[in-house]
């Protein structure tokens, strides 16, 4: 079995995989990163969103192959310390989650969409597809522009 | 003596509780419904009378937080927070300062342990306060005793006890000599006038846990041993196995263990990854399963066939008749189906989110052949429910595996198994006639035909212990007591006569949330605007004219204050309304919707007025309501299950059609009325009257008045392979 190395959340970490595991499987079973949740595995749901290098990916349908050598992000690696991300203090200002299942994964991709869009509209807001069963969709375009003003 | 109290009780409380109705004089008046004389969640108070006093657990620790430990099932309502509030609340405590724990099954609370019908704060509010007010009598006694300080001379704040000269003394430092007192500590709970806490908008006490990714459900949680647990299922509902060629499974990378049980064939691996890919390599044949024959047509063909008739024949007045289908929907929480069991010889031990642990423990006793108190059943809290964590299926399909394999596993259901081999909201047909004349409602029926919804999980007993015996209901089956006790027509409408019969299939049901609310409600919201039109009446108007109380016409104006009833829309837009009363609390919806496109419509704008008697959390209470809207958006217009041959169709995220954020409206405003009494149920209330209002938006938007739900409902997809 082949090994991988790249960095979760600012650590170097190896780890021995198929090449073809689903990162979130590497993650929360090989490594115990819980954050990322699994909710559909086709990457539809995207509970499970991280970023890698950088860039939004669901990590149920990532390649731990595709991972070599390069940096992943999940819920856990966003703050700094006990200094919370800005759109997670957002998300606490609007006390947005409900079972707060999906919520590390809507996070995360407001924080990609922020990071490309510093103020965006409705529109670019509508383009996140994540499922939020609990409904709570309007907090999370309230927090999403409450992040942005602040940032 | 308890017997006869509780007896009393019951054959007291229609003379207590009923008002005569309609102040509106032009109007004819409708008798008292079931549901307004004793609701169900009245029924699940009175079950848990007796045991109300052991309900909330508290302790107090020496580092001066108090846990509570509570009996219920925090899916995402927010009452683990609710509940820390009125504990903060008696007890002059930071809300900061409280934990909410949720207890193992305790089986001795008998009836009390089941989370449901929107009844958590009403079966809790009197409990927990006057627990915690117990609490604090206790600490402010300790003391009064090691300071020599008559009681009446002290008081607390901020998490202490104030002695006479000023002196704070934490609560931390008096719980080791308060709990050596002897002697009986009982309080009254503080008036509500006196409340600072309850009442005001807090924000969740589990939120930061959440946002930071710390939070751990089932699934994140480690029990030693305990290892990635996947089930290959049948291609229909109910299908068995028949035999299976396990050996190429067997020896893929990282599986550990295989073996049959009666709900498929299970593979156990390291990762789950492995797992799955485990379970695809699996040959299996299968018996069939329970409704193979069956598909939406046959299935909507015998509904119809079921609904009972109309007593009144359209012979001699004007009347409007309306009939409705509403297709099976899953509960598709967040988090599927998942349990961790760890079986031994002699004794086990489970973790799941569960709504209903006491049943749940003592069946999978049953199921494995052990002494109810050798298993112990542990309550996580869950990522989603909508009614689906009432069923342990997943807890006891764990514990079969765990003994069968002799291994402790961790089960998680794939999303295709979950909407397929899961519950769901069962589909319904419903026959509407109102009949009118001189400008009167006459008469008003509604005759519901709906698969069997199951309520297997506990809720029969509570009913057998407690309303069977009802004055009203008479000899009615658990369905039709839940069905009678949950739905009214909140109008003065004449004679109003509501009957459900259902059509038993053996497939996977269960309550979701409003259980039958939503549909039959919904749909009588809908027949309430066409028989304003038919009228002549503006539907806020006619609405108002034949609402029973002052209570529930202040909601509906603020609505349509609030909303701006009646103001100019433009081409393909439209406003709705509608309103609902259930478990004493009511609540007016006032939508406007872009239905310029009428296969693309979206609700783009939502007014919600919410009167719960009194609101412990208004924060917590707009969630619900917004929870409400959005399942309401999503179930009026696009999501649901379509059933082929013995199974749905949708096998996840992208084909059943919840609503994302491009379905959610920009601007949503709820507003609660201020507290007037005791709390009402909050968790489903907001599902009907907003199913209504999107409804009547969509009809006036667009002429067409919708007859299905979802009403826009194309197999969009490629269904996945069974």
């Amino acid at each position: 079995m082949p090994t991988y190395t790249f960095v979760v959340n600012g650590k170097p970490v190896s780890v021995e995989a198929p090449a073809d595991m689903a990162l979130l499987w590497v993650l929360r079973d090989k490594l115990g990163v819980r954050g990322p949740k699994f909710g559909c595995g086709i990457g539809v749901c995207r509970a499970c969103t991280s970023h890698l290098d950088g860039v939004e990916v669901q990590p149920c349908v990532t390649p731990v192959s595709s991972c070599a050598g390069k940096t992943v992000t999940t819920i856990e690696g966003l703050a700094s310390g006990d200094e919370l991300h800005p759109v997670q203090e957002a998300w606490l200002e609007q006390d947005v989650a409900q079972c707060g299942y999906c919520q590390p994964g809507q996070i995360m991709a407001a924080v990609a969409l922020l990071n490309s869009v510093g103020e965006p509209s409705d529109e670019d807001i509508d383009r996140i597809a994540n499922v939020c069963r609990c409904g709570t969709y309007f907090r999370i375009r309230q927090a999403i522009k409450s992040a942005a003003a602040k940032m | 003596m308890r017997r006869r109290q509780f007896l009393a009780f019951l054959v007291a409380a229609p003379v207590l509780t009923v008002a005569v109705p309609g102040t509106a004089e032009a109007v004819l008046p409708t008798l008292p419904q079931p549901a307004e004389i004793m609701d169900l969640g009245d029924i699940l108070i009175l079950a848990g009378t007796p045991t109300a006093g052991a309900l909330a657990v508290l302790t107090v620790g020496e580092d001066g937080v108090v846990t509570l430990e509570l009996p219920r099932a925090e899916v995402g309502q927010g009452i683990t927070t609710a509940t820390a509030m009125l504990v903060a609340e008696e007890l002059d405590l930071p809300l900061d300062r409280v934990r909410v724990v949720l207890a193992d099954a305790r089986s001795e609370l008998l009836f009390n342990q089941l989370t449901g019908g929107s009844n958590t704060i009403r079966s809790a509010y009197g409990p927990v306060r006057s627990a915690a007010a117990a609490v604090r009598a206790r600490l402010v006694a300790a003391a009064a005793q090691e300071h020599g300080v008559a009681v009446e001379r002290l008081s607390t704040r901020d998490g202490g006890v104030v002695l006479p000269d000023g002196r704070f003394i934490a609560y931390g430092l008096l719980t080791s000599a308060a709990a050596q007192l002897t002697g009986v500590f009982s309080a009254q709970p503080k008036p509500a006038s006196q409340h600072r806490l309850v009442g005001t908008p807090q924000s969740r006490i589990d939120a930061r846990a959440m946002v930071t990714g710390q939070f751990k459900y089932t699934l994140d949680h480690d029990v030693p041993g305990a290892m990635p647990t996947v089930v290959r299922r049948p291609p229909t509902i109910n299908g068995t196995v028949k035999s299976v060629d396990s050996a190429a499974a067997r020896s893929m990378p990282g599986v550990l263990a295989v073996g049959v049980v009666p709900t498929g064939v299970a593979v156990v691996a390291e990762t789950f990854g492995q797992a799955m890919a485990a379970r695809d390599a699996l040959k299996v044949t299968w018996n069939p399963g329970t409704i193979d024959a069956l598909s939406d047509k046959e299935i909507r063909a015998k509904l119809r066939a079921a609904a009972l008739p109309f007593v009144v024949p359209p012979l001699l007045t004007q009347h409007v008749d309306m009939e409705f289908d509403f297709a099976f929907v899953s509960h598709a929480p967040m988090e599927t189906n998942s349990a961790i069991a760890d079986v031994r010889d002699d004794r086990a031990e489970i973790w799941a989110g569960l709504k209903s642990p006491i049943v749940a423990r003592q069946t999978i006793a049953s199921v494995l052949g052990l002494p109810e108190a050798a298993v112990t059943v542990h309550v996580m809290q869950g990522g989603g429910s909508f009614g689906r964590r009432l069923f342990f299926d997943a807890a006891i399909e764990a514990a079969q595996i765990s003994q069968a394999l002799r291994r402790p596993v961790k089960l998680m259901w794939s999303r295709t198994d979950d909407m397929r081999h899961g519950r769901a909201r069962a589909a319904s047909h419903h026959k509407l006639r109102a009949t009118f004349g001189l400008g009167n409602v006459l008469t008003f029926e509604h005759r519901v035909a709906s698969v069997e919804t199951d309520f297997r999980h506990g809720l029969g007993e509570i009913l057998t212990a407690t309303a069977a015996s009802l004055p009203v209901g008479g000899n009615l089956s658990f369905a039709q007591t839940v069905f009678l006790t949950t739905c009214k027509v909140p109008y003065n409408f004449g004679v109003v006569t509501s009957l459900l019969n259902e059509v038993p299939l053996r497939m996977h049901t269960g309550s979701w949330r409003s259980v039958y609310s939503a549909n039959t409600r919904g749909a009588e919201e809908i027949l309430v605007d066409q028989l304003a039109a038919r009228m002549g009446k503006d539907p806020v108007a006619f609405r108002r004219e034949h609402l029973k109380s002052a209570r529930q016409r202040a909601v509906l104006d603020k609505a349509a204050a609030l909303g701006e009833w009646g103001r100019a829309m433009p081409r393909g837009f439209a406003q709705g309304v509608a309103f609902h009363d259930e478990y004493k609390s009511c609540t007016a919806c006032l939508v406007e919707i872009d239905a310029r496109d009428p296969q693309n419509p979206r609700v783009v704008k939502a007014v919600i007025v919410v009167d719960v008697g009194r609101p412990v959390n208004p924060r917590g209470l707009e969630a619900q309501m917004l929870g409400g809207l959005t399942d309401a958006i999503s179930t009026t217009l696009r999501a649901g299950l379509h059933i082929d041959r013995g199974l749905p169709l949708e096998g996840s995220y992208s084909q059943f059609h919840y609503a994302r954020q491009k379905d959610a409206p920009l601007d949503v405003r709820v507003h609660v009325m201020p507290a007037s009494g005791e709390p009402g149920g909050a968790g489903e209330l907001g599902v009907p009257a907003a199913v209504g209002a999107i409804a009547n938006a969509y009809a006036r938007a667009t002429g067409v008045v919708p007859r299905s739900f979802p009403i826009i409902f194309p197999v969009d997809f490629e269904p996945f392979p069974r």
